[in-house]
């Protein structure tokens, strides 16, 4: 096992799929010799060739409404969006025919592609550069919407994603490409799609997270265990869209509280068809309403202001503490 | 007969009056007064060294990510000097020189560039847009300006910028068509810089020019150095008229090049050579221009020197206005204000809560 930054492990996916699948081919802007702005493909011109790693002209509607075309043959593209803020040419043919080419044939085509995007705060950028906009393709029947939260994860995500019959939507949190290592391994790892994760414990308290908040809501508790006592549960979503509930329901069953946390703006964000599942499914073991902690309903602020914007873990305790009180 | 030629109009023009040593095709030189010369000669200059001053402060830490223009002040200074003030800039996001002939304070950018919303705010007289990061967008707005200008029956004109990168987008093809469709009184000024960011202009398009792409929608295009500020300023010359006097839209291609990163994010070295460069630097056009005007007596190396030094002070003084500035303002709850009119019930009762948590206010805590 080798440690890990994100960018390394999604290089590491692609290049397995890559060499083991010669359906799978890569299109984005500047993927090539630059080897993506954030260097995730880096290194992959040289051992792929310009046939499977293709520097595009710029234009995201052209990458992806081709990469549906492709896929239709029979191709496994994944293509690169430079910035999830530069995604929304791409909704139209997302919306229009990647979700929904196998329901249009009646199951005769599919589209198996993936387009990969860095999302979200943190990272002191300019405007268009830190937005949490998720839930537009979340909200897309037709279409998965997949958010790791670290590197490990990220590699065996990816690696499902492509492999996936359907068209993924994998959102990478610009904030943790470089944030932290983690152990990798060489041979083969994937994570089920559709999938949340336990990664922390508890029994008083769930706090549901994905993506770059899964690491404050960490820390958030750890702080509520040393400084309330409280034993905190942590679900990492890592698919958005399905979304399986079965483990949250569980988790809130036992614990009977729980904060749901993102950095998407608040009002129809991920966390209130979060909320309502619980509602539907566990209205009779809650103690307290459920809380948010999310980005407001605003256009992120430029940097100055932005960590006002984005949770952290001090919010989040303060939430959990106004749920735990009641 | 069933097989035959079609006349299509596709005359097109590369226009260059001032050459790499600043010699001039006498003929061609349009018709500027000292005081215009030494006009655009300025803002060039200003261009130039406050570029090269936010670059320094970059590096230091002290303003976030920027797109340095340096090279490519000839292209922009040279087109924006036919507007009239009540004519409509639309820019993109590299146009730090031609922004500031048309008015934004220097210290806007540094507010700007340094993640404050604040430097967006362009000076009330104002009607110019602000940039436009996604690329190639804007230039639907422009047609737009230019549809409500002829609409309103006024002889206003309308300015856009963007890249060679841009003219990949859909939506710089579909402004162009709905300029020329309506006739509008449009100037598209694409500055051909040869890259979008690591992709050079030959694998952009496969059309050896950029200008040519005007044909297809019926409109003039033309093709000029862009690193000389007469044939820029000539070309964008006729285009204004033309727009004014209701001729419809031109496309000017400016063959120009980015001497720095992309931003100061990017790193060139992955995917050019120094060669390039250096090749490029010997067609800087500020040197070029400076040569001109010293030969034809328009300024003496002193008034050189005077100009440079007038520049810089600006500069400093910006900078110090800015730095000022920035103590002042940062106030998070800001962050709520200007995103609709009226601030909606739902929004007051959010910045309520951030209130509160600003008050509590632990700083110390990231995110992670
Ligand atoms: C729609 C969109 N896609 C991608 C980007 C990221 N990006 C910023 S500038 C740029 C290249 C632009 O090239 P060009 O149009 O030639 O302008 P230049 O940067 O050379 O001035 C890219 C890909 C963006 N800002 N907008
Ligand atoms: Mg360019």
């Amino acid at each position: 096992m080798a440690k890990m930054t994100m960018v390394q492990a999604i290089n590491l996916a692609l290049q397995q799929e890559m060499t083991k699948d010669d359906r799978v081919v890569l299109l984005g802007e500047d993927i090539g010799r630059d080897g993506g702005v954030f260097r995730v493909t880096d290194g992959l011109i040289d051992r792929f060739g310009p046939q499977r790693v293709v520097d595009t002209p710029l234009a995201e509607s052209a990458i992806v409404g081709m990469a549906i075309g492709m896929a239709v043959y029979g191709l496994h593209p994944v293509c690169e969006i430079q910035f999830s803020g530069f995604a929304y040419h791409t909704f139209h043919q997302l919306e229009s025919h990647a979700a929904r080419l196998r329901w249009r044939s009646q199951g005769r085509l599919s589209v198996p592609m993936v387009m990969r995007a860095p999302y979200g705060g943190g990272v002191r950028a300019l405007e268009h550069h830190s937005e949490s906009r998720e839930a537009y393709w979340a909200h897309t029947p037709g279409l998965k919407t997949v958010i790791p939260s670290g590197p490990r994860n990220a590699r065996a995500l990816l690696a499902a994603a492509i492999r996936d019959p359907d068209p993924v939507i994998f959102y990478e949190a610009k904030g943790l490409y470089r944030a932290f290592r983690e152990e990798v391994p060489e041979e083969e790892e994937t994570l089920p799609i559709g999938r949340p994760q336990i990664v922390r414990e508890g029994t008083d308290l769930t706090l549901i997270a994905y993506g770059a908040m899964v690491r404050p809501a960490m820390e958030a508790a750890d702080l509520l265990q040393t400084e309330d006592g409280v034993e905190t549960e942590v679900i990492d979503l890592l698919t958005l869209s399905p979304l399986d509930e079965a483990l949250l329901l569980q988790s809130v069953t036992k614990t009977g509280r729980a904060v749901v946390i993102h950095e998407a703006p608040r009002s129809f964000g991920p966390g209130a068809e979060i909320v309502s599942r619980l509602m539907e499914g566990a209205f009779y073991h809650l103690e307290a309403p459920i809380a948010r902690v999310t980005g407001y309903d605003l256009i992120i602020p430029l940097f100055s202001r932005e960590r006002w914007y984005l949770p952290n873990a001090r919010r989040i305790v303060d939430a959990a503490r106004r749920t735990l009180s009641l | 007969m069933p097989r035959h030629d079609i006349e299509v109009a596709d005359r097109l023009e590369y226009l260059s009056i001032l050459d790499e040593d600043g010699r001039l095709d006498q003929p061609l030189e349009p018709q500027l007064s000292d005081d215009e010369l030494k006009a655009l000669y300025r803002a060039m200059l200003l261009g130039r060294r406050f570029d090269e001053r936010m670059l320094d402060l970059q590096r230091q830490g002290r303003i976030g990510t920027f797109p340095p223009i340096k090279g490519q002040e000839a292209s922009q200074i040279g087109a924006v000097f036919n507007l009239r003030p009540e004519d409509w800039f639309v820019p993109a996001f590299r146009e730090t020189a031609a922004e500031i002939w048309r008015g934004r304070p220097l210290d806007s950018f540094l507010l700007y560039f340094n993640g404050y919303n604040e430097g967006a705010i362009l000076p009330d007289h104002h009607k110019d847009l602000p940039i436009a990061i996604p690329v190639g967008s804007q230039v639907l707005h422009a047609a737009g300006l230019a549809w409500a200008a002829s609409y309103r029956r006024t002889d206003e004109v309308v300015m856009t910028f963007f890249g060679d990168g841009a003219t990949s987008q859909g939506d710089f093809h579909e402004g162009l068509n709905m300029a020329a469709v309506y006739q509008l009184p449009l100037i598209a000024v694409c500055q051909n810089n040869q890259w979008a960011i690591s992709v050079p202009v030959e694998k952009q398009t496969h059309t050896p020019t950029l200008a040519q792409k005007a044909h297809a929608y019926g409109m003039p295009g033309i093709r000029v150095d862009g690193n000389d500020v007469l044939a820029v300023y000539a070309a964008a010359k006729e285009a204004v008229e033309r727009a004014r006097s209701g001729g419809g839209p031109t496309l000017i291609e400016c063959v120009t090049y980015r001497l720095m990163m992309h931003t100061t994010a990017d790193d060139p070295r992955r995917y050019r050579s120094e060669e390039e460069v250096d090749q490029w630097q010997r067609r800087d056009p500020i040197p070029r221009f400076a040569k001109y005007l010293l030969g034809k007596g328009t300024v003496g190396e002193a008034l050189l020197e005077d100009i440079g030094n007038q520049v810089m002070q600006e500069i400093q003084a910006a900078v110090e206005r800015a730095e000022e500035r920035m103590k002042e303002l940062g106030d998070p709850l800001d962050m709520f204000d200007h995103l609709y009119a009226e601030m909606p019930s739902s929004l007051r009762t959010q910045r309520s809560e951030l209130e509160r948590d600003v008050a509590a206010g632990d700083k110390e805590v990231s995110h992670g």
